[in-house]
């Protein structure tokens, strides 16, 4: 008997087995019934729902400045990005933009989120792969980012950081110099990552040809974010609809070639590089003035629909508010990268070998609390 | 093409398809049985390819339930919103998307489990999130749970 109550070994002789759902081993509580035949997959099935807290309802009972601390909970990685995410749809609704400072601000919050986000998933992706070493190589430089983080929000995860109208408060007085001190950190390691990981003979093998995903299967897939800008599937919601004044700062869409997990990897590397060179641009050249717009106590949107989407660190996050006047949202959708990057997985694993499994997870840079919402 | 554009190329093409432009995107209104010929002529005709389904979900007025499509091409980068009304709210059923766009396997699968809405031709309509043996709709606003507390 598995789990679902049906026999371990079919009819066709495959044998059925379940991956999880134990956080350690799967990146969150994911569970996938995986068919076999020997060591080829012949089906994929992930099984949702374990984290699911419906963040979709309980927006619906909460006020607009409220709802959006729940987002911080859905891709823990990208708090700041999902909180700005909401912030900008809120500010969409009122007709206000934030103020030059606080647009800066955002995107320098962001961009080290972005960062932590990768040194997380570079990290985890050794484990995965069984190379221990590049975890703690990993986190040394990620907790030096996460320390400015708590600096100036007062969390290193659930930032809360963005409101609508703004930022919550001014930067910290530390906030610039920590900044480059750890800027000129992460760059000299770099090359580091490349040694240790990236030219490595063993994980060349294991993620090279390995979890293809076609350009056109990635859009059908409704895959976003590196993984689908490993397959060449230009993407990035930066560059083609910015928002926080994006289009103010010089950086590159990063795009792959090879669709295969070792193209992913690549552009998540490259992508460490691209939001090195963003703050680097902007830490000098925060405009002073007011951190926040001035708003209303109580927030009402007009009556209408408003969507906003933006670039989190696993590709696009979209904000779907629908507004009938009233002081909290009537319906509120999250369009979440990880949830139509996961629904691709069948189709990337199945003749695949269960080994290789493990490597398309850890390339997909699966969040879960972000699939379940 | 901009949005006159197209709202007169699709008018050509399908007369029952009304227009709303108070929003950000272009949104076209159509009956839940005649999506299916509008969605496939949006995603195939080379003018509009619209090959990117960035949001599929459903809202619930109480009297009909109302499902929303987002499109973007990415070849003309242009977005629409298609919506399509579903009048009948004690059975609620629409033509599966899951042969044009594959991610809307996923999002359909979803919206079942949280509207209950059936998606005809779908090729694993099971729930998705919640338990086989949940009761009721849980975004469905009359969905009635004992045990929330709104604090």
């Amino acid at each position: 008997m598995s789990l679902l109550g049906e026999d371990i070994l079919t009819e066709e002789g495959e044998f059925v087995i379940n991956i999880g759902p134990q956080h350690p081993s799967t990146h969150g509580v994911l569970h996938l019934k995986v068919w076999l035949d020997g060591e080829t997959i012949k089906k994929v099935q992930p099984h949702l729902g374990y984290i699911h807290r419906s963040i979709e309802k309980m927006s619906e009972s909460l006020s607009y400045r409220n709802f959006i601390y729940a987002t911080s909970r859905m891709d823990y990685l990208s708090a700041h990005i999902n909180n700005q995410a909401c912030a900008l749809t809120v500010e969409k609704g009122l007709q206000i933009e934030a103020p030059p400072r606080a647009q800066v601000i955002r995107i320098l919050m962001a961009e080290l989120t972005r960062l932590s986000s990768h040194q997380l998933w570079w990290g985890c992706t050794g484990l995965d792969l069984g190379a221990v070493t590049p975890f703690f190589y990993a986190f040394r430089e990620r907790e030096a980012v996460l320390a400015i983080m708590e600096e100036t929000c007062g969390a290193r995860l659930t930032q809360n950081y963005s409101v609508p109208g703004g930022v919550m408060y001014d930067i910290h007085p530390n906030f610039q110099n920590r900044v480059k001190d750890v800027l000129k950190q992460i760059k000299s390691k770099f090359t580091e990552y490349d040694e240790i990981l990236s030219g490595n003979v063993i994980f060349e093998q294991r993620t090279k040809g390995v979890g293809y995903l076609s350009a056109e299967d990635a859009i059908s897939f409704g895959c976003t974010g590196p993984t689908a800008r490993g397959s060449g599937v230009s993407c990035d919601i930066r560059k083609w609809f910015p928002y926080d004044g994006y289009e103010k700062v010089e950086f590159e869409e990063i795009l792959g070639t090879g669709g295969d997990c070792y193209a992913r990897y690549m552009v998540r590397m490259a992508e460490m590089k691209q939001s090195v060179y963003i703050i680097e641009q902007l830490i000098d050249n925060i405009p002073e003035g007011d951190f926040q717009a001035k708003t209303k106590m109580v927030l009402k949107l007009p009556k209408g629909e408003f969507y906003q989407r933006v670039e989190t660190a696993r590709g696009e996050l979209g904000v779907y508010i629908v507004s009938d006047g009233a002081a909290s949202p009537y319906r509120i959708k999250y369009r979440s990268p990880n949830f139509s990057n996961l629904s691709a997985l069948e189709h990337m694993a199945t003749g695949a070998k269960i080994g290789d499994l493990v490597a398309i997870m850890a390339t997909i840079d699966l969040v879960i609390p972000d699939v379940d919402r | 093409m901009t949005n006159e554009e197209i709202k007169q190329s699709v008018s050509a093409l399908f007369p029952a398809v009304t227009y709303d432009e108070t929003g950000e995107f272009l949104n076209l209104l159509i009956d839940a049985a005649d999506l299916k010929p509008l969605m496939l002529a949006l995603r195939n005709n080379k003018e509009y390819s619209f090959d990117f389904l960035f949001c599929l979900t459903c809202i619930d007025w109480k009297t009909h339930l109302m499902m929303v499509y987002h499109l973007l091409s990415k070849t003309h980068r242009h977005n629409i919103v298609v919506k399509a009304k579903i009048a009948d709210i004690n059975s609620p059923q629409i033509e599966t998307l899951t042969g044009i766009w594959q991610t809307a396997n996923f999002h359909e699968r979803e919206v079942y489990d949280l509207f209950g809405v059936k998606f005809l031709n779908h090729p694993d309509m099971r729930r998705l999130l919640l338990d086989e043996n949940w009761e009721g709709y849980p975004l469905r606003k009359n969905y009635v749970d004992e045990n929330m507390i709104t604090i």
